[in-house]
């Protein structure tokens, strides 16, 4: 317990109680006169001994010290470091901060209206508490199993355990017991991500992170109890936990989360683990035939300087080609390989393309200019979306992309509001094939199962436009829409010699958000939005002449005026998006209370956001089309899907059993 | 015998402040160089604690200083009961820093998955500026709250060198 004086200077140094032992005299002085000058000698030389070491202690101390460290006139100490993040919730820390002190500031209280209506409709979500990372999905039996990160005590991530549910169609979920509890001493402190692996025989085999009794991150094998059980409800722990411990020179927190192993081509199974050694991201790999003991080999998977632990690896083939998923152990010349990681330092999973070399476990990446956790490399999502995983759903031959999509808002509401945490809406990834350098995700099929009623439009919208798009209840919509610019609103832009390269400078992320008004955009949807627009969410297209008189296309959502709360994060995300010759600007999105999924170009480039919305919820909220270009006028092309509730079930026999009707 | 006293005591003296520079160097990378030494030499943990130790005595320093707050809110409903509606909602928020951000910190950092550490952190310090907030611009709990932020931002930035 602090004292109350904790924030005081340093208190004055304890006297030296050999001090009043020297000022003793020494009766014995006559008698050591003739030792006097031998210990003279050995105090000097202790003492010059001492103060060398002194000094190469105080020199090695230097070395480890940064060099632009400065101590300013008044003692704090500036720095660029890791220590200052670059990002949203600093910022907003010290905004909030600002505004704290300011008599206008309106004192804002969150009350359970508003709170509930923050619970999603369709996104999976446990019916209470703290949920992070999707472990182990699969297909099995006719189900989709979901495990996560769960905490049943609290809603702040603690006391890991893994909660379950299944579902006929990636949409409608069951919750089941837990799976797996933190009940053996190598699992005590933590039951963490893990991954699925099919064996040839059907039967499966999950691996996953425990943290032990003493905090080690240690590999663990479980599986089904009884593989007749289409519900998986229970797992049997291996009696040999663990099977992996950190090797020699990785550190015993930096190993975790193991990925599903695939096949090799000499026959053994193979699986990727992400760590770091020192500040570079690296992912381990190891070979075995039984799950139960394996081979370290002595080449990394790939590493990268600078990024940091590596989290969730994720390791799987796409097709060069076909649109299609692919089994975890395909290879061949028609394949390229994804290694994906979730970066620790900066909360943001990426991912690169490359070429994988089996005889040695090695992989290289198309491009090592964007190198996976280069700051510049691909990403799934430009939001909020993290410790993602795959998994090849052999029912319908797709490819499934699972992302944790955390809150953006205080700890007290989410106290208040008893939950935290979303999963986004499954998504399928493909290559691109038509540009060959990124993914594509979208929406599972499935979620058009909850599509009701729908309006469609069609309309010509003029620069500085605002129109209120009447569908009824706005906070659970499917947007599909295609815009084109005029024409002669681009030949004008194109054909002014002396019009900036504007692209060069514009992000989503530093340009001012959606009232900020350019030539050819920005124009989109304003979701979540009340009538008097003192809070909204815009997605939009801005498009922007780039060198070369090239048009370069951003696709962003603000979220900066999407809620009068003042404790929650309201960044602007986004990226460039391509756009390929003929082909029109297309968008999805889909809003579902407080969270709202974005997809440019067919799933080119993905936001997902959370918002918080104080007046624009219920009947208030609403729905606009806009276009704050100064010049352009845009077509707009689009219909607008009501979206039911996935009606996602607290466990019961009745449920599992009317689920398995569907 | 009077040399060896005064080696034996240089000795001492370089011992001590070769250890307060590991408090040194930490705190050199955060935002609040002063308060840090401070608050972790006031600490008799400090000296022999490695990085993820320092975390964990700045997280136990804003477990006492919320706590302190708490203290003083409860006071002030007598004293400036005009206050009640801003004070309920600080209540809430120093609450939620005692019992959902200390915990979370506390196991994130021993078990090592510190960016859920840095999450209690950083939300502790935005729940003291939510507090000061609610009494626009006339606030009786200035100085603590603006504490609560200063602590925070060091020990995030302490937190940040365990990811």
């Amino acid at each position: 317990m602090a004292k109350s004086d904790a924030l005081l200077p340093i208190s004055a140094r304890e006297e030296d109680p050999l001090l009043s032992d020297g000022s003793r005299s020494d009766p014995n002085a006559e008698t050591h006169g003739r030792r006097r000058p031998v210990k003279g000698l050995l105090a000097v030389s202790f003492g010059l001994f001492f103060i060398a070491f002194y000094v190469a202690l105080i020199a090695t101390h230097d070395g480890s010290r940064s060099n632009d460290v400065k101590i300013e006139s008044d003692g704090t100490a500036t720095k660029a470091s890791r220590a200052h993040l670059a990002g949203v919730s600093e910022k907003s820390n010290d905004q909030l901060w600002k505004l704290s002190g300011d008599r206008n500031t309106v004192a804002f209280s969150w009350n359970n209206s508003m709170l509930s209506w923050q619970r999603t409709a369709f996104h999976f979500q446990p019916e209470q508490n703290w949920m992070n990372d999707p472990n182990g999905p699969l297909f099995y039996k006719g189900w989709y199993h979901f495990f996560y990160q769960y905490n049943p005590n609290a809603a702040v991530w603690g006391d890991i355990v893994w909660g379950h549910a299944v579902s006929k169609d990636l949409i409608h979920w069951v919750h089941l017991p837990l799976a797996m509890v933190a009940d053996q001493w190598y699992d005590a402190n933590g039951v963490w991500t893990g991954s699925a692996t099919f064996l040839e025989d059907g039967s499966i085999v999950m691996l996953y992170t425990g943290s032990t009794d003493k905090s080690v991150q240690v590999q663990n094998l479980a599986y089904p109890e009884d593989l007749n059980d289409p519900l998986l409800l229970k797992w049997v722990k291996f009696p040999g936990n663990p099977v992996l411990v950190p090797p020699p020179g990785i550190l015993p927190k930096d190993f975790r989360d193991p990925t599903t192993a695939w096949k090799t081509s000499a026959g053994k199974w193979r699986i990727t683990i992400g760590s770091k050694i020192n500040r570079t991201g690296i992912s381990l790999v190891y070979d075995t035939t039984d799950f139960k003991t394996y081979e370290k080999l002595e080449t990394l998977l790939h590493k990268v300087p600078n990024t940091g632990m590596w989290e969730c690896v994720d390791f799987y083939p796409v097709s060069k080609t076909l649109v299609k998923g692919l089994d975890t152990s395909v290879n061949g010349p028609d394949v390229k390989h994804i290694v994906k990681a979730s970066m620790d330092d900066t909360r943001i999973d990426h991912y690169a393309i490359g070429t994988y070399f089996d005889s040695n476990g090695t992989w290289t990446p198309d491009d090592p200019t964007i190198d996976v956790g280069i700051s510049t490399s691909l990403r799934y999502d430009y939001g909020k979306f993290y410790a993602s995983k795959t998994f090849y759903d052999q029912n319908k031959g797709r490819r499934i992309l699972w992302g944790w999509i955390g809150e953006s808002d205080s700890e007290s509401a989410d106290v208040q509001k008893g939950w935290s945490s979303l999963q986004g809406i499954p998504r399928t990834v493909v290559l691109d094939t038509k540009t060959g350098k990124n993914l594509v995700q979208w929406p599972v099929e499935e979620v058009k199962s909850l599509r009701l009623s729908s309006k469609k439009f069609d309309m010509e919208v003029g620069p500085g436009s605002l129109v209120h798009i009447d569908v009824g209840s706005a906070a659970q919509l499917d947007i599909e829409a295609e815009f084109e610019i005029k024409k002669e609103s681009l030949e004008k832009i194109l054909g002014d010699a002396s019009a900036a390269a504007e692209a060069e400078e514009f992000s989503c992320q530093k340009s001012g958000g959606s009232t900020v008004r350019g030539a050819l955009g920005p124009f989109g949807f304003s979701v979540l939005a009340h009538e008097s627009l003192s809070e909204k969410t815009p997605v939009y297209f801005y498009v922007a002449k780039g060198k070369d008189s090239k048009l370069i296309t951003f696709f962003c959502t603000d979220s900066s005026r999407s809620s009068f709360a003042n404790d929650v994060v309201k960044p602007i995300y986004g990226s460039s998006v391509p756009v390929l010759k003929g082909e029109k600007l297309t968008m999805r999105i889909l809003v579902d209370h407080s969270i709202v999924e974005a997809f440019g170009q067919g799933g080119r480039t993905c936001i997902t956001s959370r918002v918080y919305p104080t007046k624009a919820i219920y009947g208030a909220a609403k729905l606009f089309l806009f276009n704050n270009a100064i010049d352009a006028t845009i077509t707009a092309s689009f219909k607008v899907w009501q979206m039911n509730s996935a009606f996602i079930q607290p466990y019961s026999e009745e449920a599992v059993r009317a689920l398995s009707r569907t | 015998m009077k040399k060896m006293v005064v080696v034996m005591m240089i000795m001492m003296v370089m011992v001590m402040v070769s250890e307060a520079s590991m408090i040194e160097q930490t705190c050199k990378e955060t935002p609040d160089f002063n308060l840090c030494v401070s608050l972790l030499d006031s600490d008799p943990r400090g000296s022999s604690a490695d990085t993820s130790g320092l975390a964990l005595i700045l997280v136990d320093k804003i477990k006492g200083l919320a706590t302190k707050t708490l203290k003083e809110i409860n006071s002030l409903y007598k004293k400036r009961p005009e206050l009640k509606q801003a004070l309920d909602e600080c209540s809430r928020r120093y609450k939620t820093i005692l019992k959902a951000d200390v915990p979370e910190a506390i196991e994130a950092i021993s078990k090592g998955v510190p960016k859920f550490g840095e999450d209690g952190v950083i939300d502790a310090g935005v729940e003291a500026a939510v507090c000061e907030g609610e009494f626009k611009g006339k606030s009786p709990l200035t100085s603590l709250t603006k504490s609560m932020q200063k602590v925070s931002n060091v020990t995030r930035a302490i937190v940040r060198m365990l990811l």
